[in-house]
């Protein structure tokens, strides 16, 4: 990693959504993740917690992100992540959306490997689990082609 | 003074009595007796392991009283995916109060609950009618919640409709009045976010929803505060909250409860059960009579019973030397001319207190910092300073600008928040490397 050379913004900034999901109320992560990727020179919306699978269908229609962050810790994340991500991945114009999720996916402290391998297959293109750190999301963030101003 | 004067309104002398049995009443014998109540977070799906939770936190060595913390799918009504989740076997997060039933809520408590060891329903819902119907029908008497501190921080619904759904609910549940059982709702209002608000909002919170559950109808009503980043702070902010509520709560039976740092937890044992005895000692020190205890394993997932059970008897073990300190000995600050500054705004706007909070919040009068609530202004910040004192940097339009001297930094960048939400667990983590109590962390009974 390291400090590359900053991109230019006019290319390198994405239109991002972080929300929680639709049963975790925890709003530190969420605030904390909204400054992180605007430090990184990207545009975030902030939907908030408790965010209902509809209404964060309905944003995503409607702002059309390059990239939809979930962060959740309630422990609920792989059963309401799993389904939100279908719901949006039903849509077409989201087909191609980078969509993520990252936080305490279930209530156990093991971090199990079918969890990840679950919410990739339900059509996730990336999951931080419990045990992920700043470092590999922000590595997630700069891989990401930015060739997709809208 | 004759007898039928004193019947016919408490005089503000003598505040009302809760009925033997009820929680108020436990709570009031305990703390008269010296002793602190401790109590667990605790929910889980399964009732005979909701019960076992149960049965080992009324046995610890504590005086205790039960908690059934409710899962977040049944929080939200979403009862179709919290009865999928029974029905395919799969762990929740709490306790599906709605789903399971009154009858199935009886049961597990039978031979458990009673005047000796009363439980406690917590939710967090905004619109909580179903939990409501279920817990009286449930037999149960004890709740938390409030129409700011379970709509703000958990909810997306508009403040207006959890404040007419509140009162709808408060209603009901005072009725068991009518039965001569005296219900006891505690307001969340101090633990707004769990952390990062100043003492003033919380206290303001925790007073105007205590007035709006009287108002509704209640008699007995405890008050919370989560402790947050430092010890004189939380002392004096503990001690403001208590003169208030003796200035404006006169006719109704309160106490006040602390729920122990609610942020990003000390990772090494001994800072948690540094961090709890801490919590433990401002309980006592502040005559508060419960403490909300938090255990070791809270900095990776949900406790188990024996973690809880302790945390239970290591907090009671804290408490055990500390004594209560004078009221008008702790430095004033001016926590309380803020938090008054704010009550008395809000209370001016209309009688009806519902009514008022919500204008209150629509013109920024009260305002969360960090709050991402549609409802909510946004405009206020606050920060951890180098002494541990949390303090505003922005107050927004709330009453205060010349109490409170907001620092006036607009901007805070994600490291400088970490650092703000992880200052405690960092301080804790360290001072137990150094401090007595590493020599002995809490050992399972």
């Amino acid at each position: 990693m390291g400090t590359s050379v900053e991109r230019p913004p006019e290319l390198a900034q994405l239109q991002v959504i972080v929300s929680s999901t639709q049963s975790d109320s925890h709003t530190w992560n969420l605030v904390f993740l909204e400054l992180l990727i605007e430090e990184l020179g990207h545009r975030v919306v902030n939907l908030g917690s408790c965010v209902p699978d509809d209404v964060l269908v309905a944003e995503c229609l409607r702002q059309r992100p390059d990239l939809v962050v979930i962060s959740t810790v309630n422990g609920h994340g792989w059963i309401d992540g799993k389904r939100v991500v279908r719901r949006l991945r039903e849509r077409p114009e989201l087909t191609d959306t980078y969509i993520v999720i990252g936080g305490k996916l279930g209530i156990t402290e093991r971090s199990d490997r079918r969890t990840t391998d679950t919410l990739l297959a339900a059509g996730f293109d990336a999951v931080f689990s419990d045990g992920a750190d700043i470092d590999s999301f922000q590595s997630y963030l700069r891989s990401l082609p930015i060739a997709t101003a809208s | 003074m004759t007898i039928g004067r004193q019947r016919a309104h408490p005089s503000p002398a003598s505040p009302a009595r809760p009925e033997p049995g009820s929680f108020g009443a436990f709570v009031n014998a305990a703390q008269q007796a010296g002793d602190l109540v401790v109590q667990p977070r605790m929910g889980v799906a399964d009732p005979a392991r909701m019960r076992a939770g149960l049965v080992a936190t009324k046995r610890a060595a504590a005086t205790t009283v039960g908690t059934i913390t409710v899962d977040s799918f049944t929080r939200l009504g979403d009862h179709a995916e919290a009865r999928r989740a029974l029905a395919k076997g799969v762990e929740l997060n709490g306790y599906p109060i709605v789903t399971h039933g009154p009858d199935v809520t009886r049961a597990m408590l039978d031979g458990v609950a009673g005047a000796d060891f009363p439980v406690q329903v917590r939710h967090g819902s905004s619109q909580p009618e179903d939990i409501f119907r279920t817990l009286l029908r449930s037999g149960l008497s004890a709740t938390e919640g409030g129409p700011v501190s379970y709509c703000l921080p958990y909810s997306r619904s508009p403040l207006r409709e959890s404040v007419d759904s509140w009162a709808r609910c408060v209603q009901w549940f005072a009725s068991l009045e009518d039965l001569g059982v005296t219900p006891h709702l505690e307001t969340f209002g101090g633990c707004l976010l769990g952390q990062l608000c100043p003492p003033s909002l919380l206290i303001a919170t925790s007073v105007l929803e205590a007035m709006f559950l009287r108002q509704h109808g209640l008699r007995s009503i405890s008050l919370s505060y989560a402790q947050q980043t430092n010890a004189a702070q939380d002392e004096e902010a503990l001690m403001v909250l208590r003169r208030i509520a003796t200035e404006v709560l006169r006719d109704i039976d309160w106490h006040v409860v602390v729920y122990t740092y609610m942020g990003m937890y000390p990772r090494s044992p001994a800072g948690s059960a540094l961090l709890l005895a801490e919590a433990a000692k401002l309980a006592v020190r502040t005559g508060s009579a419960r403490l909300i205890v938090k255990t070791v394993a809270e900095a990776y997932r949900i406790p188990t019973i024996a973690e809880n059970v302790t945390a239970l008897e290591w907090a009671a073990k804290a408490a055990l030397d500390e004594e209560s300190i004078a009221a008008g000995t702790t430095p004033d600050t001016g926590i309380y001319a803020e938090a008054r500054a704010l009550i008395d705004t809000v209370l001016e706007l209309d009688p009806d207190i519902g009514r008022a909070l919500v204008i209150a919040f629509a013109s920024g009068l009260l305002d969360v910092p960090f709050c991402l609530h549609p409802d909510n202004r946004g405009e206020a910040r606050s920060y951890v300073d180098t002494d541990g004192w949390l303090r505003w940097s922005l107050v927004g339009a709330m009453p205060i600008e010349h109490i409170a001297q907001p620092s006036g930094r607009e901007h805070s960048s994600s490291a400088d928040l970490l650092a703000s939400l992880s200052y405690v667990a960092r301080k804790f983590g360290q001072a137990a490397v150094a401090g007595p109590l590493s020599r002995q962390p809490p050992t399972a009974p």
